[in-house]
């Protein structure tokens, strides 16, 4: 699974810390980060849920095709 | 099957609804909204003034159309739907952060993100709770009945925004008051004077902060010292941005404690449910925002034509959002009208949707938790003082809520 966030997007809702929060975090600014190591390879079911609640739509997550 | 699912096409648009109405059941959508409900996704309804607009009442088309860049919340623009008369108010000037449209809303937004995230709400939590405790001795000092809305709902969030933002407490019967007005009118008149006591009230704070050698730790005092003084706000809009922070900061989250300590007494066996397992506190809390939906009809004018959902948005058509019946969507939650704490899906837009989602989202969940979770927790015995529906309910033009809930315990 990789996972991709676009900063320039983000609003700082939070919602994939609140959905994910062993994936997900805020930095300093309050955009949204990924945990360290959690990137490629997460497989925390949460991480699709996150997603969705982004309000913007700023987090794409795609199936590595191996 | 009945008859109206028969028919399919753009003639078979029934008569508009008018919109918004009043609630009969407090935590229910208004039952005039039942033609809205018939899985239609767009409607047409009609305005005080006899103006049709749309109403969205799906989620899909809800998240589609609050993310849609061709809908603008700036009330300046022409067409922009004015629901009932006191928002006529909210027209004659620019509104900072929900009455701005991008790049100007995000510049703004920016600067308030990292007071609100998750980590700071959470770290905010012992100080929350300090609040709570405080206010719930004093109401078992005084002993029952007591209003729970004058003696908790309200005073919570009203001293969480006020350490927050740096406004004193001691102006909180001045600023509470004037908020109401503000959110109810009726007239464009009313609000527009409750509007400009508090812009006043909150331009003479920030001019006395400007005048401090050093910045408080409020985010206010922040944003005096360093937005304002480096020229990134102009001092219009950090005094707008504060009456919104301040007036979303604590009207809201006090309907949402009485309204929902309220839904909670008319189902007892959800409040057994709570009582027994605090654990399921984080989702009572998010069902109770999707059912409650407090903030109905959020409003956006279309700046070029939309098709959606079969149907064709033109530039400067109104389009208003029932949270209420989008929150409802049978094609999103089974049985809907229920309250359960174990659904599978927390997309609801109780917060809208969209770069316009509410801010202070993750510290009003910390807030209706702590709230919600030590009231009951601390008085096991807590029961409305009269009758349920002896309570009056409040006009559907505004945020929904209880006006006071005389409890007993």
């Amino acid at each position: 699974m990789h996972i991709d966030i676009d900063k320039d997007v983000c609003i700082g809702a939070g919602q994939c810390a609140l959905a994910a929060p062993n994936v997900f975090t805020q930095d300093d600014d309050g955009y949204s980060e990924l945990l360290p190591g959690s990137g490629d390879g997460a497989e925390d079911p949460m991480v699709r849920q996150a997603a969705r609640s982004c309000p913007v739509s700023a987090i794409t997550v795609r199936d590595s095709a191996g | 099957m009945t008859e109206l699912t028969d028919i399919t096409g753009p003639a078979a648009l029934p008569e508009p609804v008018a919109f918004p109405q009043d609630r009969t059941c407090p935590y229910h959508p208004p039952t005039g909204y039942a033609p809205l409900r018939d899985g239609r996704p767009l409607s047409r309804v009609t305005l005080y003034d006899g103006r049709e607009v749309w109403l969205v009442t799906a989620q899909a088309t809800a998240r589609a159309l609050l993310t849609d860049p061709r809908l603008s919340t700036d009330r300046r623009r022409p067409g922009f739907p004015v629901p009932t008369p006191r928002f006529e108010a909210g027209r004659d000037r620019r509104i900072a952060l929900l009455g701005m449209d991008d790049p100007e809303h995000h510049r703004q937004r920016r600067m308030l993100i990292p007071s609100f995230t998750v980590k700071r709400a959470a770290a905010l939590r012992p100080w929350i709770q300090r609040i709570v405790d405080g206010l719930l001795d004093a109401m078992t000092e005084q002993g029952p009945p007591v209003d729970l809305v004058s003696a908790f709902a309200l005073p919570v969030p009203s001293m969480v925004i006020c350490g927050l933002l740096g406004v004193p407490y001691a102006d909180h019967e001045f600023f509470e008051e004037h908020s109401r007005r503000l959110l109810r009118g009726p007239t464009a008149d009313d609000t527009r004077e409750a509007r400009d006591r508090l812009e006043e009230y909150l331009d003479g704070l920030i001019e006395a902060k400007s005048k401090e050698a050093g910045p408080g730790d409020g985010i206010l005092d922040d944003l005096v010292h360093h937005r304002l003084r480096d020229g990134d706000l102009e001092r219009a809009d950090l005094v707008s941005l504060a009456l919104i922070l301040l007036v979303a900061g604590h009207e809201t989250t006090a309907n949402m404690i009485s309204l929902g300590a309220y839904t909670l007494f008319q189902h007892p066996d959800r409040l057994a449910e709570l009582r027994a397992d605090p654990a399921v506190l984080p989702a009572v809390v998010e069902e109770l925002l999707r059912m409650l939906s407090i903030a109905e009809g959020l409003q956006r004018v279309a700046l070029a034509d939309i098709e959606i959902a079969g149907s064709t948005i033109r530039a400067g058509d109104g389009v208003l959002f029932a949270t209420s019946v989008i929150n409802r969507d049978t094609s999103v939650y089974d049985d809907p009208d229920g309250i359960d704490f174990h659904r599978p899906d927390r997309h609801h837009v109780a917060f809208g949707f969209g770069i316009h989602q509410c801010l202070g989202q993750n510290l009003a969940r910390a807030e209706l938790e702590i709230a919600l979770g030590t009231l009951f927790t601390r008085l096991p015995g807590l029961r409305p003082a009269v009758p349920p529906e002896d309570i009056p309910g409040k006009p559907g033009d505004t945020i929904q809520g209880m006006l006071e809930l005389p409890v007993t315990w």
